[in-house]
């Protein structure tokens, strides 16, 4: 289990955000190492897709720092953050609808890594390979089906040569399958010494990835360390199965 | 199966053919002059300075996603600078160039309050500042309000000279700006502008530069049509503010736009030719003209979505100055994809341009 110390790489401090009165994070302190495999879990409205947002920078906190690399990147916008090889993917699949599988992927390796012509391309198609879908390499983004668009979600976002990654819900109405071809692909990604964060409700397959499990409620981390344990702690029972006798 | 022997393809076969018929073209419009009569040389420049209006929509609404309705204030003020320009005392026609780039560069500060509003808060404030700006340009003693103004320094070329000129002028303005729009499009920041269309969350989040991206199309729009704007003025030498700063000059861009083709490079140019030819046949029937065009609209929205060459791409999958990216999948690759790769009849080329 790690701690909060200075070698992390990624790391949330006293972190709360607020939308009007409603507040979605509620002093979160997180951090992890560049190659940990952490897994997030927690009912819905949790925080979870919330907290993932905060730290890819696409809003920023209401208060709290966030820090990566070793430096605080709590004020840079997302774009900056990507280029940091900070990089996420979306619950609801945001895929370029008008271009092409390739042309979304190629938008990543090129302007997120950050590659020229060639190495774009090259970045691009072994991403696609990488997620099985250089089938659908020409077909427009709108075309592709759900299943797809997550699958896309997770090859832009490798495009983009991260080296921590945030994954938000790719794995859900997969079936056993599609699952285990996916636990391949972020297994191999764990290889590749990149850093995972994975929100995941199908907690089987995230417990084949993650050797760290947070699991959150209503704002805060109730529990956090070795995977087995969190989901036998009565917090985390009660959080999902409800109050129970007090 | 290997990522390396996938070939990406830009060109196609037709495209390559077409890349030479431009040029051919843009030979034969050169000469063109020589051969047709005073009237026509002047609907020629006509012609080119609605593709440029249509292309430059087209790049901004159909590739960046930045629907406004009021890039007549690019119009007037691409105008009103070379009136201002020549009346100091610079020659006309060079004013009407450096005008141009003075739009550019007012465009830009004008981004910083305009990029920030999204979607139709962008086209209805693009249309306030069109208004404004007209108010303000009706402000200065040269133009005397509505009585309006002359480019009166072309009056010391000879009618002949003058129109040759204004044509020459065109036809090589309008080849660049294509050239300039083409080459950004079919560049990485063209995706990158697509992308940010689509997406702009999304964008940001694989690290495209969304306000950058979207500040340089919009400058580069408002310059192009600024050139468009004081074109017009050499041609129609009188400047009356209310006829340059009219929202009919958006129209005629969406217009254009939407009946080639929304989205697709061909389409602005087909657009601007057909609008051209209605215009010619049926320019003079007065308020009938102007029903034809909203019908004409009106049908192409309804049963052509995706304008004429939107269409024919569709349909054919023809693609004659093509943007985008093509995957070529290897042999093995190929089998593996199933049925839905698409057949590409075309000849590989690995991206040399």
């Amino acid at each position: 289990m790690s701690s909060l110390s200075d070698g992390a790489t990624l790391s949330a401090t006293g972190v709360h955000k607020r939308f009007g009165a409603l507040v979605v994070l509620d002093d979160i302190d997180f951090a992890m190492g560049a190659d940990e495999a952490v897994g997030i879990v927690g009912p819905n409205g949790a925080g979870k897709t919330t907290l993932l947002s905060v730290l890819s920078g696409a809003f920023p906190p209401s208060s709290g720092s966030i820090a990566f690399k070793g430096d605080d990147v709590t004020a840079l916008p997302a774009t900056q953050r990507c280029r940091l090889g900070l990089v996420r993917t979306h619950q609801v699949p945001k895929p370029f609808s008008g271009m092409t599988t390739f042309e979304n992927v190629f938008v990543a390796a090129s302007h997120g890594a950050g590659l020229g012509r060639d190495e774009a391309y090259e970045e691009a198609l072994g991403s696609l390979k990488l997620c099985g879908m250089l089938g659908v390499a020409n077909r427009r983004a709108e075309t592709l089906g759900l299943l797809d668009r997550k699958r896309l979600e997770l090859a832009r976002a490798l495009a983009a040569r991260p080296t921590l990654l945030l994954l938000d819900e790719i794995g859900g109405g997969l079936t056993d399958g599609e699952a285990s071809e996916l636990v391949g692909t972020i297994k191999e990604l764990c290889r590749r010494k990149i850093g995972i964060v994975w929100i995941e409700h199908i907690v089987h397959i995230l417990l084949q990835v993650a050797e760290r499990l947070i699991c959150m409620d209503a704002g805060k981390i109730i529990a956090d360390g070795e995977p087995q344990a969190v989901m036998a702690d009565p917090q985390v029972i009660r959080a999902y199965l409800g109050g129970g006798p007090k | 199966m290997s990522a390396a022997s996938t070939m990406i393809e830009r060109g196609t076969a037709p495209s390559r053919i077409a890349a030479v018929a431009v040029a051919i073209v843009i030979a034969l419009l050169a000469v063109a002059p020589q051969f047709l009569s005073a009237g026509a040389v002047d609907r020629m420049t006509a012609l080119f300075i609605y593709v440029i209006l249509a292309a430059m929509w087209n790049a901004l609404a159909g590739f960046g996603g930045l629907v406004s309705v009021g890039q007549q204030v690019f119009f007037g003020l691409g105008a009103y600078f070379a009136i201002r320009l020549a009346d100091a005392g610079l020659n006309p026609f060079l004013s009407l160039f450096v005008s141009a780039i003075i739009v550019g560069v007012v465009s830009w500060p004008l981004s910083l309050v305009m990029l920030r509003l999204r979607n139709g808060e962008f086209a209805i404030g693009m249309w306030v500042i069109a208004a404004l700006t007209h108010l303000l340009v009706n402000l200065d003693r040269l133009v005397q309000g509505e009585t309006g103004t002359s480019l009166i320094s072309l009056n010391v070329y000879d009618a002949a000279t003058r129109r040759v000129t204004i044509y020459w002028l065109a036809l090589a303005s309008m080849s660049a700006l294509l050239a300039i729009l083409f080459g950004l499009l079919r560049g990485s920041t063209g995706a990158a502008i697509r992308a940010i269309r689509d997406n702009e969350d999304a964008a940001a989040s694989v690290g495209v530069r969304v306000t950058g991206t979207k500040r340089l199309l919009f400058v580069l729009a408002a310059f192009g049509i600024g050139v468009a704007g004081a074109l017009w003025l050499a041609t129609s030498i009188t400047f009356q503010p209310k006829t340059y700063f009219n929202v009919q000059w958006t129209a005629y861009m969406i217009f254009m736009v939407l009946v080639g083709g929304i989205g697709t490079f061909e389409g602005a140019i087909l657009g601007a030719l057909v609008f051209f030819l209605i215009e010619t046949w049926f320019g003079g029937t007065g308020v009938w003209y102007l029903v034809g065009l909203g019908a004409t609209a009106v049908l192409f929205s309804l049963f052509l979505p995706r304008g004429l060459w939107g269409t024919v791409e569709e349909r054919f999958g023809l693609r004659l100055l093509p943007v985008g990216y093509r995957v070529r999948l290897a042999e093995d690759a190929a089998d593996q994809s199933g049925g839905d790769a698409q057949p590409l009849k075309t000849t590989t080329n690995r991206e040399t341009a």
